[in-house]
């Protein structure tokens, strides 16, 4: 996956194809599965929200793509490969992850934590430099200020901007985020989707990305993918989820407001 | 009152390294035997209520009563009152580090897992230096109470400190006894700072 070559300024990779098929866990000791068949095809490149209230199960289905979770029934594959037949620390390394959290490494610097994964691939010093740098650029985070600073030193934003540029390191040709901008403000949340909406266009990766806020969901979504009770309620493109509610659930999700929401789509983002 | 000190020097000093020595050998070795013990009891729930339970029961053994027993074992000398030591500081060097690794940010190892670390890369590489200063805060905490400890070493032969407190005690010599009391206080008091700063360069 990462090439040996060193062409690391040619950025723009394929995006991965990611198949669920009746894909259910059941937590031990759980009296109800955490997520119930969930069947699902996400296309190379494509930006899939699943959206749904706390509990439904969406993280849980995302973490079943990169193994954090092992699935109780059915099959995860990745560009038609079983997932289970991957060694799972090799498996996620070729997967990007962001989450809520961020989760830096407080005793790394920067570019130390966004070096993780080149290093655990192998790469060479120099290469490594080169693609922090490039990284931090991607999104925007002067290189020359940044590099050297530690976690603590860094606002909710401009940590999850550096957890964006770690998972992206190694190239992923799949990036899984987790609620990445939920614990910030709604002005860096407006600023960091931007900047993932652009990121997604010009490297054409693969992107499942987990909300409960139906306004993200709306303004980053190829498709949306909603979720309840552990089981996909409907799922297609945003308008189509505005306009045509497959119940009363997603009804009540969308909001009354739906038509206004849906005339706010219009205005592209690259714009606000 | 510290008239001995100044009399005899040499004799301190020596006495004083042999201190040093029995607290940093016991320590070491403790250490060794308390990163794995605190490693499995923070993973394994189960095994957490055993090591903490003996390590406990093993702290509450009178000193004196510890060191008759593993004469009785392993006779006379140092090796005894090392592996006295040895004993009395796990309970507070494995609490140290199943604190440590309990209350490192889930979101670490999360992260961590998701981006591809083993679980042993994780453990070495995020774990181990998130939870540094609270294990390092154990490590104090033991080496000040060994320092203390060590005294009583010179009961079953072991040397240190303890040799001045002995024989001003049985010579009713009372210039040896705070001669060798100033020593290990002094002692304790260098080994809490010097870790203490230790703790707090490992925390930036």
């Amino acid at each position: 996956m990462a090439s040996s070559q060193a062409t690391d300024s040619a950025e723009r990779a394929h995006g991965a194809r990611v198949e669920l098929r009746d894909v259910g866990v059941r937590y031990t000791n759980a009296t109800v599965a955490a997520v119930r068949d969930v069947s699902l095809t996400i296309a190379p490149g494509e930006l899939t929200v699943l959206l749904g209230p706390s509990g439904c199960g969406k993280s849980t289905l995302l973490r079943t793509i990169n193994r954090l979770v092992e699935p109780t029934s059915g099959t995860v594959l990745i560009d038609g490969a079983d997932v289970r037949a991957r060694d799972a620390d090799a498996l996620r390394r070729e997967i990007g992850y962001v989450i809520q959290a961020v989760g830096l490494f407080p005793h790394f610097t920067v570019a130390q934590n966004v070096a993780v994964v080149p290093r655990l691939l192998g790469w060479d010093d120099a290469r490594v430099a080169a693609r922090v740098d490039e990284l931090l650029t991607l999104v925007r985070l002067d290189p020359a200020r940044y590099r050297a600073r530690r976690p603590r030193e860094l606002s909710g934003g401009e940590a999850q901007r550096v957890g964006v540029a770690r998972a992206l390191a190694a190239r992923p040709h799949l990036l899984l985020m987790d609620e990445p901008f939920a614990a910030v403000d709604a002005i860096v949340r407006a600023s960091l989707q931007a900047e993932i909406a652009r990121v997604h266009r010009e490297l054409g990766t693969t992107i499942v990305f987990v909300t409960h806020d139906v306004d993200e969901a709306l303004r980053l979504a190829d498709r949306i993918v909603v979720m309840n009770a552990g089981a996909v309620v409907q799922a297609g493109a945003p308008d189509a989820i505005l306009q045509r509610p497959a119940d009363a659930f997603v009804r009540a999700l969308v909001g009354v407001d739906g038509e206004t929401r849906r005339l706010a789509l219009e205005r592209p983002l690259i714009e606000r | 009152m510290s008239g001995y000190l100044v009399e005899h020097p040499a004799r301190v000093a020596a006495l004083l390294g042999q201190h040093v020595v029995l607290v940093l050998v016991a320590l070491a070795v403790a250490l060794l035997i308390a990163l794995p013990l605190g490693v499995l009891a923070a993973r394994r729930p189960r095994l957490a209520l055993p090591i903490l339970g003996i390590t406990g029961v093993i702290y509450t053994i009178p000193s004196l009563a510890l060191l008759a027993l593993l004469v009785a074992v392993l006779g006379l000398g140092p090796l005894t009152a090392i592996v006295a030591l040895v004993a009395y500081a796990q309970m507070v060097l494995i609490r140290g580090v199943v604190a440590g690794l309990r209350g490192v940010d889930p979101a670490l190892i999360d992260a961590a897992r998701g981006l591809g670390l083993t679980a042993r890369q994780t453990l070495l590489r995020v774990e181990f230096p998130a939870a540094l200063p609270v294990i390092l805060g154990g490590v104090r905490v033991a080496a000040v109470s060994l320092v203390a400890l060590a005294t009583i070493a010179a009961w079953i032969d072991a040397g240190g400190l303890g040799v001045l407190l002995f024989e001003g005690m049985n010579s009713d010599n009372s210039a040896k006894i705070v001669a060798g009391a100033l020593a290990a206080a002094a002692l304790a008091i260098i080994a809490d700072i010097v870790l203490r700063g230790v703790e707090r360069a490992v925390q930036r």
